[in-house]
């Protein structure tokens, strides 16, 4: 199949509309991108406690300078190379959850990622995604063939078998190869693990394949081009794709890479954020133009922010609580919640003054319509969703 | 065509392990292992066998050609190193300077388009780099010491991502290929002054007064004992006994700055002393759990996914209690029931190194150039002197994707339709970039090539798998073979699709197996 074909094959819109029907409410439930900030993102310089006398004091090589600072408000602000997002925050629809984090914080990448991907307490580990976890127990409509979509490598918050969730990077030449690709159908594992994960991989492709193929190839394109910024750019394209074809996905996951900076930190954070910024505020264009951004969630994460005082390498070592941004028409903008102090660290971290958790708890309801607590005793509805 | 025949060759050459095991040492036992066996021992430990290497070794004794597999472990590249292999840090960076200031001038020149020359430098030497390392994995005599080079690569990570100093990545897969089957604790303690390390996990920036946690976290969690077996404390304190050591920054060789060195009391793992870093590494030499670490992922990558926990505490005895030998732990492994158990055949998912660098091998197939083939091992998720983060890449189950599952059949189907590798640029989903220099090979006399950048797609006759009317044939590593017997050299099992393993021509049967599941097992 050529480009040509690909792009202008045949498929009416009324197929389109005809899967969405299939869908419980359809209407009522938003997509959520999930951006995962690889590496662990120095918070401390993102959202920039600019007037406490303290952060001067902890950081006094790498912290940003005030003239380099988006005051948000008289206490905070953001770094200067989120500059892109500032419309959006403008436009309040832009939230900033202040200290993020978890109790008995694990400073391991690998460890605190799957904390998060999973939600799960520090002390618990679980083998499936949130959003899988989320949907467990509920029907989800077959017409597509998937739910989730994951546009980098890291599927985990997804992977479970709530969710029929594929990896793709790139939606044509999926589709070109699963047309190639025989069916699993009636093939037996004999027992094999390795074989079985290989047949159920095959057989995801199959489902998704066919129930993206009409949908993507009448999609509409971006009305607004993504920089080529690392892949991210890329990632995004790609999710604009999909939201505006109408695959009626759960979720969709990017990722950017590369926030480890334990030294000399400045450059490739300031890098990364303007990917970041950049990226997010092109989506946003795009979604706008497209009618959609109310029916999409953007938040990003990462599996921790760094330590409050910067190291002798002019870098940050592994912390605890950071900022999260949530992004989307129904978001209810501004600063949420409380910057932790900087007078009162444990061990050198911030502590935590939101449970992440609860922010997907929010998320779920407000995105899925499902009461979900997460393993929490008392969960809490945030207000960053109407 | 020269460098193309003189390539075949070499390639001809990699069945040696084969002929090396036949050597008249080895006894024709009673007990010759066969056919599978034979196919076995050799999926696990090469990238992939022929028939002809099956066969050969099949009327021996396995225990024999173990001993065989270790006795005489080669400890130096076959290949030749870059030709910057001996350049110094001072040098390099000279050379990055210099670059600068030619993309100054040419930005001066051109009044436009800034070109990062210095950036082009590094990624250069990045792609000879690989293609040096993949061109060893095809042509040397001895695959089971690359594929030790390539676990401890995964077990102590560097990325070139983050180094930027391709010699002393370099140096570092010379470490690793001389202590391939050497001694462990001999490893960690160079690991903890190889220069590469040193700037992956920042040894290099700490100092007594602001230890940099970062390679001590690493060395607790990932190298020795795993997560859960210390503390955040004995991270700190760890971290303050390396401090000093670190890279001259004239030549890039380790150094000992005793004057940056924290001199203090330290407690770790409940000990406390003026500890070096030297201290700290016997220390967890000590401690049990080190050698169960790496049993632990030996087992996950020769044996299956799920270390048996009896198993692995006897082998952990005898590494321990070895003195951290290498090769009786090896022998150990492959002796171990579990290693034959048929449940445990085709249990593991080939790593995309394995998968490439195998096919290559078993098929036969001429390769101009290596940088098509190492961008595609980094498309399914394995590129060479870069994991994905220090963890390594985690393997096993996450091998297979939808992505990569797609990309493999793509590659497969590229081999068998293709002529060349080279031919498989064009649709390759990986980011393509258009390939700025030409590999050094194909400049020297002999080798050179008119083509320049762009990649000879011409069909090579006889190494395909379909000639130009379309009709299947194969490559001499196969020819002359049945189809059972191709179907039972090319997959661990029988087939999982339908293959006419009867009524087809051989070609056609090849092509059918590589393109069936069982074929991304070994």
């Amino acid at each position: 199949m050529d480009r040509r074909h690909f792009l202008f094959g045949a498929s009416a819109l009324s197929v389109v509309l005809a899967g969405r029907s299939a869908m419980a409410e359809p209407s009522q439930r938003k997509t959520l991108i999930l951006v995962e900030l690889k590496g662990g993102n120095d918070g401390m310089n993102t959202v920039i406690p600019y007037a406490d006398p303290l952060y001067r004091q902890f950081r006094p090589g790498i912290g940003v300078a005030r003239e380099h600072t988006l005051q948000l408000d008289e206490r905070v602000g953001l770094n200067g190379k989120l500059e892109p997002l500032m419309d959006a925050w403008k436009a309040r629809d832009f939230a900033i959850l202040q200290g993020v984090g978890y109790p008995n914080p694990n400073r391991s990448h690998f460890r605190s990622i799957e904390i998060w991907d999973t939600a799960s307490a520090s002390t618990q580990t679980l083998g499936e995604g949130w959003v899988s976890r989320a949907f467990d127990g509920t029907r989800l409509p077959a017409g597509a063939g998937v739910d989730g979509i994951v546009a980098d490598s890291n599927s985990l918050p997804m992977m479970g078998p709530g969710l029929r969730t594929i990896v793709m990077q790139d939606a044509e030449n999926f589709l070109r190869q699963a047309n190639a690709m025989k069916s699993s159908a009636g093939s037996n594992d004999e027992g094999n693990p390795a074989l079985r994960h290989l047949l159920d991989v095959r057989h995801e492709v199959n489902g998704a394949a066919a129930g993206l193929s009409d949908k993507l190839r009448d999609g509409p394109t971006p009305a607004y081009a993504f920089g080529p910024d690392n892949g991210f750019g890329h990632q995004l394209d790609l999710a604009t794709r999909i939201l505006m074809a109408r695959v009626p996905v759960v979720a969709i996951k990017v990722a950017l890479l590369g926030f480890d900076t334990h030294a000399n930190q400045v450059p490739t954070q300031e890098r990364l954020l303007g990917f970041l910024a950049s990226g997010l505020a092109t989506f946003r264009k795009n979604l706008i133009a497209a009618n959609l951004w109310n029916d999409v969630v953007v938040m990003t994460y990462s599996e921790f922010g760094r330590r409050a005082r910067q190291n002798a390498s002019a870098g940050t070592d592994h912390g605890t609580a950071s900022p999260q941004f949530v992004m989307g028409g129904a978001v209810k903008g501004g600063l949420h919640g409380v910057y932790p102090s900087l007078a009162d660290l444990q061990d050198g971290d911030l502590k935590h003054t939101v449970d992440f958790r609860n922010v997907y708890s929010t998320l779920a309801r407000g995105c899925w319509g499902l009461q979900r607590d997460f393993g929490q005793r008392q969960p809490q509805t945030l207000s960053f969703l109407a | 065509m020269m460098a193309r025949l003189g390539r075949r060759y070499f390639l001809g050459g990699a069945t040696a392990l084969t002929s090396a095991l036949a050597m008249p040492r080895l006894s024709r036992a009673a007990s010759a292992m066969g056919f599978d066996d034979a196919r076995h021992l050799l999926s696990r430990t090469t990238f992939a066998a022929t028939p002809a290497e099956i066969q050969n070794l099949e009327p021996f004794d396995f225990a024999d050609a173990v001993a065989r597999l270790l006795a005489n472990p080669r400890r130096q590249a076959m290949t030749v190193a870059p030709a910057w292999a001996n350049e110094s840090l001072s040098f390099v960076r000279q050379q990055r300077q210099a670059a600068q200031e030619e993309k100054k001038q040419d930005k001066q020149a051109a009044g436009g388009k800034p070109v990062n020359l210095a950036q082009q430098l590094v990624r250069e030497q990045g792609r000879e780099l690989r293609n040096w390392w993949v061109e060893e994995m095809l042509a040397t005599d001895q695959p089971f010491v690359e594929k030790m080079t390539l676990f401890w690569h995964n077990h102590f990570t560097s990325s070139i991502q983050k180094v930027r100093f391709a010699p002393a990545m370099l140096a570092q897969n010379a470490l690793f290929r001389g202590e391939a089957l050497g001694n462990f604790g001999t490893l960690l303690k160079a690991v903890a002054r190889d220069p590469a390390m040193l700037i992956y996990l920042d040894g290099v920036r700490s100092v007594d007064r602001q230890p940099n946690e970062n390679f001590a976290r690493e060395l607790l969690e990932l190298f020795t004992l795993g997560e859960g077996h210390y503390s955040e404390a004995d991270i700190k304190n760890a971290a303050r006994a390396f401090t000093g050591w670190s890279i001259d920054r004239e030549s890039g060789l380790f150094v000992d700055r005793e004057r940056q060195h924290d001199q203090g009391a330290k407690t770790f793992l409940g000990q406390t002393g003026n500890f070096n870093g030297d201290d700290i590494l016997s220390i967890l030499l000590r401690h049990p759990r080190t050698a169960e670490t790496v049993v632990e992922k030996l087992w996950r990558e020769f044996v299956s996914f799920t270390p048996d926990p009896a198993e692995v505490t006897r082998l952990a005895g005898i590494f321990r209690t070895g003195n951290y030998e290498i090769k009786p732990l090896m022998r150990a492994l492959f002796l171990a029931p579990a290693f034959r158990d048929p449940a445990n055949r085709g249990s593991l998912i080939k790593s995309p190194v394995e998968l490439i660098v195998g096919s290559i091998h078993v098929l036969g197939v001429p390769v101009p150039d290596n940088t098509q083939l190492v961008r595609m091992m980094g498309a399914l998720g394995q590129s060479p002197f870069d994991p994905p983060n220090v963890k390594g890449w985690p393997g096993g189950e996450s091998w297979i994707t939808t992505n990569t599952l797609l990309l493999r059949q793509q590659f497969l189907r590229r081999m068998i339709e293709a002529t060349t590798v080279s031919s498989m640029d064009g649709n390759m989903m990986a980011s393509n970039r258009p390939n700025r220099r030409m590999d050094r090979r194909q400049q020297l006399p002999g080798g050179a090539s008119e083509s320049g950048p762009t990649m000879e797609t011409h069909p090579v006759e006889g190494r395909s798998l379909r000639d130009a009317a379309g009709e299947a044939r194969l490559g001499p590593t196969l020819t002359g073979f049945d189809n059972a017997t191709l179907a039972r050299t090319l997959l661990p099992h029988k087939p999982i699709d339908t293959v006419d393993i009867g009524g087809q021509s051989p070609g056609a049967v090849v092509a059918a197996l590589l393109l069936d599941p069982a074929y991304q097992l070994k």
